[in-house]
């Protein structure tokens, strides 16, 4: 059974739906990175997919890409996670309504 | 010629421009002397000119600039200086030059000085341009120029509550004759192609008949506008709440005179259409009477003088009417100079006076205002027609016209009127200059004018005078853009039975007037004699109860339908709808103000809903431009 | 044959382990779960021909990123069950299927219709390390040294954010709190 470039794209659809229901679910700051980074993960699967399914190298150096910005996201967030805890002395989204409208 | 013709043209603007200046800067002597000299200027350019023609010159025509060229429309900013508009021009400018000398001292005291001046010379530019336009485009351009103007002169003092009413009246009865005019000029356009006069008249001749005459009404309601006919006239009277130059420049010598300037220039229209014509013409006869027998009772002297002016268009239409344009022409040009002069004596006896206005209040003026009392006498006796005066020659013209035309009904109507208007004429002098000294019952001192104003005004007298005699040079330069028909009763009996006849009937009504009024028996009314309850004055002195018809039958339903349309659909319906959409917008704010309820997560949540709307709009519109072609024939196939 | 069998475990593998990371209430078991879920990843950049990503995909994210979490994590109580409130759990599935079903359609569509044309073709004979440096180093040298300043900027930014003393904030004391907290700064200069 040949593995198309579909099986692929279904993968990185599932992966996606799974880290929405994360970002949307969790309450918890920590595992809200989590599951923005599954998202991330699972675009870059799709890049990969197409890149190499269509010989093409700019998939690849965009998965590049969003490497380096995943990780630049991780410190800054973390570092930006440290100081909120350090404040208020937890990270639990329901407790941040200063943006209350 | 053509550096004349632009000095003719743009030293009045200049000079409006130049008191403008000063319009906000106390009364300031330079910002009347200025634009007078410049008018001067102007005048002196029109002399030029007419001298030019006269001598046998080529009318001048220039294109200034191109003004609108839009496809198979061109109208450029031409200007013409022909033998009709030269005698327009001289008119024009001779009266308001002498006009301006003459405000320079009469508005002495005004606060309004600058101004005054500004609107006055810009008047005279419109008029120009009026007058001077080889196109119906410019010609329109000028005519509401002087609308406009006429409107800010009417309305100068306008903290008088009735010179704002009356100068609004004189606009909106204005626009709503313009909008035949304009109606008409858009025929003009449409059956031709073009504006410039002499391309349209060489192309009415092939015109149908209907098309013409539709044409010539409507370019004639406009006329009537400005010319203040029936039923458009109640303007003219009220506009005698601007100041009393102002009432002799333009409501009495140019503006007004604008309608029959309309329909002379229009002749070769005019002269396909006798059927409008004898409309003009008879409309005319009618308002000439009908104005005339206004003014025998009136109690106000320039309303006096204004119906006379109204009489007087209405013998200029009658001349235009019957196709006699250069009489038309001429006597506009003598009437200008001889009323001018009345107008401007009736100012002095106003300043004379402190603003009284009723002439029963006056009486034995001629011994503190010799120079008035003379130039007002000789302008009433030019007025009533007696020879050797311009009035003379000009106005049995007119009646020779109508019985050599065989329109005998408008001859003795114009007959009577003559006697009419020699009688109100010299009531109002006798009321005047002669009779018991009845103002010093009001305590007035009254004193004789400027002597500059009178000299100012003395050209006028002069001309009032001898303009008759120019009867037969003005006819041979006239006529060579109009029709040259010299009007003779044929048998020489008739001819001096009749000028006799005319003469000795206003020499009586002369006599009539004089008899009643300047004795020493004259009263102020007071309401109670046995003539002033009399129905026929009564009907008289309320203008034939047209001024309170129209108030009752035309503006008291408008407004009670204008108060409808207010409160039921504008409030209803159109406020309403302005206020639900806001409401719908204000009312959803507030709704949706919950989903701002500051906890990230549900942000979060929402961030996706608007995620996938976005998304969803794109796979739609992907799709739709994907298979734009077959969406394309499905519409097609449901008939949008 | 080789290349299904791979795919197929490996896919399962990578779901489990990130629903694992999106459902647990143990932070640690997220964090673990995680990591593995990255690693599994990998195979399919190797199973594609990318060796360099997913070599990348190891070094960076279960090696560096992984490691910051877990320090990261050292600042928080994790031993704790993470209580969690959740609303309508339909909304939440449903909308992110609704997303991830449109993304694919969007991706796909252009596929499925025409081809596109490879604006950097794979160069036969070359490591896939060699190719992707030569076009990242002709064509995307740009980005890639923005990219570097960014990484160099995040680093800054969380040295700050994480090491000063940031619970002090100036605008939320009054006066005599600042004058304590100079007095303060003071005694441990002497």
């Amino acid at each position: 059974m040949e593995i198309g470039l579909n099986h692929y794209l279904v993968l990185s659809t599932l992966l996606f739906a799974i880290g929405l229901i994360g970002v949307m679910r969790r309450k918890n700051l920590l595992l809200l990175f989590f599951a923005t980074e599954i998202l991330l993960n699972s675009v870059n699967i799709a890049f990969a997919a197409i890149s190499h399914y269509y010989g093409d190298l700019t998939g690849q150096l965009f998965v590049f890409f969003v490497i380096a910005i995943a990780a630049s996201e991780v410190a800054v967030g973390l570092g930006l996670l440290i100081v909120w805890h350090k404040r208020h002395g937890n990270i639990d989204l329901d407790h941040m309504s200063t943006m209350r409208g | 010629m053509e550096l004349y013709l632009y000095l003719a043209l743009f030293s009045p603007l200049a000079g409006s421009l130049f008191a403008g200046l000063f319009g906000a800067s106390p009364r300031t002597k330079i910002a009347g002397v200025v634009p007078s000299l410049l008018l001067l200027l102007s005048f002196v350019s029109s002399t030029v000119l007419l001298i030019y023609i006269l001598s046998g010159g080529e009318k001048v025509h220039v294109e200034m600039m191109t003004w609108m060229a839009t496809g198979d429309l061109y109208i450029p900013f031409g200007f013409i200086v022909d033998q009709v508009s030269v005698t327009m021009m001289m008119v024009v400018t001779l009266v308001s030059t002498v006009v301006h000398f003459y405000s320079i001292g009469y508005m002495d005291h005004d606060k309004g000085f600058n101004r005054f001046f500004s609107y006055l010379s810009a008047f005279v530019f419109s008029m120009m341009i009026l007058v001077m336009s080889d196109n119906f485009a410019g010609l329109f351009i000028g005519w509401e120029g002087v609308g406009l103007c006429s409107w800010l002169l009417i309305g100068f003092w306008y903290h008088k509550e009735s010179a704002t009413w009356a100068a609004n009246e004189a606009f909106i009865m204005n626009r709503i004759a313009d909008l035949g005019m304009l109606i008409g000029i858009f025929l003009v356009y449409w059956n031709t192609g073009s504006l410039q006069y002499d391309q349209v008249f060489a192309t009415v001749g092939s015109l149908d008949k209907e098309v013409l005459t539709w044409m010539g009404i409507f370019l004639f309601i406009g006329a009537m506008g400005k010319s203040a006919q029936f039923p458009l006239h109640t303007w003219l009277a009220d506009a005698m709440e601007g100041p009393t130059p102002v009432s002799a420049l333009i409501h009495a010598a140019t503006m007004v005179t604008a309608g029959v300037y309309l329909v002379v220039r229009a002749n070769p229209l005019y002269d396909l259409i006798p059927n409008v014509g004898l409309f003009i013409a008879s409309l005319g006869a009618f308002v000439a009477l009908f104005a005339a027998s206004m003014a025998l009772v009136n109690r106000d002297m320039k309303r006096i003088i204004a119906y006379s002016t109204l009489s007087q268009l209405g013998y200029m239409f009658v001349a235009a009417g019957l196709g006699a344009y250069w009489v038309a022409l001429f006597h506009l040009m003598a009437h200008a100079f001889f009323k001018a002069l009345l107008f401007l004596g009736a100012g002095n006896v106003m300043h004379a006076m402190h603003n009284e206005l009723d002439p029963f209040k006056m009486g034995g003026l001629r011994k503190v205002m010799k120079g008035t009392f003379i130039m007002m006498t000789l302008a009433s006796v030019a007025l009533a027609g007696i020879y050797p005066f311009a009035g003379f020659f000009s106005k049995d013209l007119i009646l020779e016209v109508g019985f050599v035309e065989n329109h005998y009904i408008i001859y003795t109507v114009l007959l009577f009127t003559a006697g009419l208007t020699a009688f109100y004429s010299f009531r109002l002098v006798a009321l005047i200059f002669h009779g018991e000294e009845r103002y010093k019952l009001f305590g007035i001192h009254p004193h004789e004018a400027y002597k500059f104003m009178l000299v100012a005004m003395s050209p006028l007298l002069l001309l009032a005078i001898i303009a008759g005699s120019f009867k037969m040079t003005y006819f041979e330069m006239v006529t060579a853009v109009l029709p040259a028909t010299e009007y003779h009763v044929h048998s020489a009996i008739a001819y001096w039975i009749m000028t006799i006849g005319t003469q000795l009937f206003v020499i009586l009504a002369i006599a009539f007037a004089y008899k009643k009024y300047a004795n020493n028996k004259v009263k102020v009314p007071d309401g109670t004699s046995k003539m002033e309850n009399n129905l026929c004055y009564k009907t008289l002195s309320n203008q034939y109860y047209i001024p309170y018809i129209y108030e009752e039958y035309l503006v008291k339903p408008y407004r009670e339908l204008s108060s409808v349309f207010w409160k039921q659909v504008d409030m209803k319906v159109v406020d309403a709808t302005v206020d639900g959409i806001a409401g719908i917008i204000y009312a959803g704010g507030e709704k949706t103000r919950v989903m701002q309820s500051g906890n990230l997560s549900t942000m979060l949540k929402w961030m996706v809903a608007g995620t996938i709307g976005l998304l969803s709009f794109a796979v739609v519109f992907g799709l739709a431009v994907r298979y734009s072609g077959e969406i394309k024939i499905i519409l097609s196939g449901l008939g949008v | 044959m080789f290349e299904a069998i791979a795919f197929y475990l490996f896919a399962f593998l990578t779901t489990v382990m990130f629903f694992i990371t999106v459902t647990t209430t143990q932070a640690l078991h997220a964090l673990t779960a995680l990591a593995a879920g990255m690693i599994f990843i990998s195979a399919f950049f190797f199973i594609l021909g990318a060796d360099f990503l997913g070599a990348i995909q190891i070094v960076v994210y279960s090696g560096a990123v992984m490691a910051l979490y877990a320090f990261g994590m050292m600042f928080f109580d994790t031993t704790r069950d993470v209580k969690e409130k959740n609303g309508n759990k339909f909304i939440v599935f449903g909308l992110s299927i609704i997303a991830a079903v449109l993304i694919v359609v969007i991706f796909a569509a252009p596929m499925v219709s025409t081809n596109i044309v490879a604006l950097h073709p794979m160069i036969e004979g070359a490591g896939n390390t060699q190719e992707l440096g030569m076009v990242l180093f002709t064509k995307y040298l740009v980005p890639f040294e923005v990219a570097a300043v960014m990484l160099l900027v995040a680093m800054v930014a969380g040295i700050v954010l994480a090491g000063k003393k940031m619970d002090l904030s100036l605008t939320l004391m009054n006066d005599a709190e600042i004058i304590d907290a100079k007095k303060e700064q003071h005694k441990k200069v002497l």
